[in-house]
């Protein structure tokens, strides 16, 4: 089987751009078409940093992020065997993809808004997402916040400003964009992120919210994980540029490419990315390269239109183990402490399964609820009915959907 | 008290909305500098600033998609869509995004976005002028779509719009727009979604429409009265949630019923109050419901006039109602 060969910045010698300079180097911009875009990293593969780029995430903060990515990683695995056994219906990993959501959302505010596509669990948990609350929704049970409404991953949690998931790609990036340049018609301290993968930038939607941004000088930033497929469709096919972030040439604002999986140039970027957009500079989109080692979802056979040699190549360019290879030469961690963190975190996840499969379905009248402030009398009318249908005649079982 | 039309009308709601409640924005293309196309925000932009009035990027998606962000993030927008025709590149953000943010979203994140946009055909505009699609809105659950027919409920429709927690799609009768005068308060006063106005009484008929087919609709009144036959009109205004309670009110005292609206007919809202009517009313009726309405055609430029439902077609369908 032919597979499109991908594109891998461990290959690629990064420019002098990328490797020197001073604290405050700049990172490499977008290059014109045509030319190759400089690819930003400070961590190598062994977990070596750049010293004169190395952001100097204090030891908190890299345990912060580190547990995390496993956290992250462990849901992932734990959650994708359990729609398998059944038990949830749906799920979508974000395997191997973890530094570029979890590492740039850490360089936000708590007053930050984020606007997600569906694969950045790992920056909700990092802002203080509940495990409960987010397994109940894979559920979509009594204690889910968002009632059962919509399909596993798909959440919404306010309390983080973590704001809403649909299935369309690229419906948030406009959003994103409205409510950066709402905050800043305030005069609010306020940056919106927005994540989308690299096949959603072909998408209308990105167009015109980089064009709206870049007329406007929104305080946003468009970070795109390109994980080099679009469930099936590999990014060389899914745009003819020479790369994601040289995109933001045509919109007048500031792109750059980074490594995905590398916590320190993700971090770096975002944060100088927030600074710009504070200071009024405008957007930044930040293209993470990376790789999406599992499926595209639950109902996705990768194995069907690529080769397990590729993924294995991108395993050894783990994220995870690249930025613990970093803190056990600060001495931050060693195997032992490794060991002990996965089981606290295995046995928290046990935990909080074993607490959400014991939760109700949401109560039926809540079907009707939220469509409106207040239910109109139609449809207060066909909850009336139905509910009168139902206690008459029980539960529906002999029509499409009854579990 | 002053006399406007339907622009002016339009014009002074968002002045004074602007002017009570700061954090109304209006946006879209042509409406800051230039005061919108048809004038409607002629004004806006000297008075609040750019801040406040924008002039978009053309791109429908965009200004919907950036509305939506700024109403979640707690301002009040007030998008324009410069013709009703224009709006379906933004079609994916309004059904799929704007109407189901309350819901899916738990409640967390209402999203109180009034999309303003003319509609309607009469006007030569052929194909991409004159279009009626309120239905395709209609039937989406988490959307109110509203269509004032006069220069008063367009002010009091669209201030109740903008003030309303949930998304509305404000339809404004372009045919009408400077043809329609009436009398407008100044100052401070609503009219409430959700409730039809009984614009005719008559115990014959009753006739259900909506937005430019009223002075339409008003016309066969006057032509039925010369037999005899006294039409009862109710103008809607507000499609989703319609007046139930009103209709089936008038049609239990006349016993007839006939639904005019532009659209097209096949699934046009006249379906949708046909069915109602029937479910709900099938012993007081002595007729089926009847619909004049648009053909099942794209809106052709010359012969618009054959195609729009006229006084004459009304009258036809009436007197078939009676003669059942």
């Amino acid at each position: 089987m032919k597979v499109s060969p991908s594109r891998d910045p461990h290959s690629a010698t990064p420019s002098k751009a990328a490797r020197g300079g001073g604290d405050e180097a700049p990172a490499p911009g977008a290059s014109a078409a045509g030319e190759k875009t400089p690819i930003f990293r400070i961590l190598d593969v062994d977990g070596t940093a750049d010293p004169k780029l190395d952001p100097r995430i204090p030891a908190e903060g890299l345990e912060i992020i580190y547990r995390t990515m496993v956290l992250n990683r462990l849901l992932d695995d734990r959650m994708l065997t359990l729609q398998r056994q059944g038990r949830i219906g749906f799920y979508l990993t974000s395997t191997g993809e973890e530094a570029t959501h979890v590492a740039s959302a850490y360089a936000l505010e708590k007053t930050d808004w984020v606007f997600p596509a569906y694969r950045e669990p790992g920056a909700a948990l990092i802002r203080g997402f509940d495990l409960h609350k987010f397994i109940c929704q894979l559920f979509g049970n009594a204690e889910d916040t968002l009632k059962g409404r919509q399909m596993p991953n798909h959440f919404s949690a306010r309390e983080i400003a973590f704001v809403s998931i649909s299935s369309p790609t690229g419906t948030q990036i406009p959003q994103a964009v409205g409510a950066a340049w709402a905050a800043k018609i305030r005069g609010d301290d306020m940056v919106a992120i927005t994540y989308f993968g690299e096949g959603t930038t072909s998408q209308g939607d990105f167009h015109t919210a980089l064009n709206f941004a870049g007329v406007e000088k929104v305080p946003v930033i468009f970070f795109c994980r390109n994980n080099q497929y679009a469930i099936s469709v590999p990014s060389k096919i899914q745009t003819a540029a020479e790369s994601i972030a040289v995109k933001a040439v045509a919109y007048g604002i500031e792109g750059i490419q980074v490594d995905g999986n590398d916590v320190l140039a993700v971090y770096e970027a975002t944060r100088r990315a927030r600074e710009r957009a504070r200071k009024g500079l405008g957007p930044t989109l930040i293209e993470g390269l990376t790789y999406r080692r599992g499926a595209h979802s639950s109902s996705d056979d990768p194995r069907r239109y690529r080769e397990d040699s590729e993924v294995e190549e991108w395993t050894k360019k783990d994220p995870i183990d690249r930025l613990r290879r970093y803190m056990e030469k600060k001495g931050l961690i060693d195997a032992k402490k490794d060991e002990a963190l996965r089981a606290v975190i295995t046995e928290e996840i046990h935990a909080a399964l074993e607490r959400a499969e014991k939760v109700a379905p949401p109560p039926i009248e809540s079907m009707f609820d939220d469509v409106f402030a207040r239910i109109p009398w139609h449809l207060e009318r066909e909850k009336r009915e139905y509910l009168a249908w139902r206690a008459e005649h029980g539960a529906p079982t002999d029509g499409h959907g009854a579990h | 008290m002053p006399v406007m039309n339907i622009i002016q009308a339009v014009n002074d709601a968002l002045h004074h909305e602007m002017g009570r409640d700061d954090r109304v924005v209006v946006m879209g293309e042509d409406v800051g500098k230039f005061g919108g196309v048809f004038r409607a925000t002629v004004g806006l932009q000297e008075k609040y600033g750019a801040d406040r009035v924008i002039d978009t990027p053309l791109a429908e998606a965009g200004i919907i998609g950036t509305s939506i962000g700024m109403a979640l993030y707690g301002l009040r927008p007030v998008p324009e869509i410069q013709f009703v025709d224009f709006i379906y590149p933004a079609f994916d953000q309004i059904v799929n995004e704007l109407a189901k943010f309350r819901y899916r979203s738990g409640g967390q994140y209402p999203c109180p976005v009034t999309i303003r946009t003319p509609y309607g055909g009469g006007i030569r505009g052929g194909h991409y002028h004159s279009q009626s699609p309120e239905t395709l809105f209609i039937h989406t659950p988490g959307l109110k779509v509203v269509v004032p027919s006069n220069p008063y409920d367009a002010k009091g429709l669209l201030l109740a719009s903008i003030r309303d927690d949930d998304p509305v799609l404000f339809m404004e009768p372009k045919p009408i727009y400077r043809a329609s005068k009436g009398d407008v308060p100044e100052g401070e006063y609503t009219v409430p979604l959700g409730k039809a106005a009984t614009v005719r009484e008559g115990k014959d008929v009753t006739l259900i429409a909506y937005g430019a087919m009223i002075p339409v609709t008003a016309a066969a009144a006057e032509r039925l009265a010369g037999d005899g036959v006294e039409a009862e009109i109710l103008d809607l205004r507000t499609l989703l949630p319609f007046d139930g309670e009103a209709i089936l009110e008038s049609v239990k005292k006349t016993g007839r019923a006939v639904v005019v609206h532009e659209a097209p007919r096949t699934c046009g809202f006249g379906a949708e109050i046909s069915a109602f009517v029937h479910e709900n009313a099938m012993l007081h009726l002595e007729a089926p419901v009847k619909r004049v309405t648009g053909f099942d055609t794209p809106f052709p430029y010359t012969l618009e006039h054959e195609y729009l439902p006229s006084a004459g077609r009304i009258v036809s369908a009436v007197r078939e109602s009676l003669a059942f």
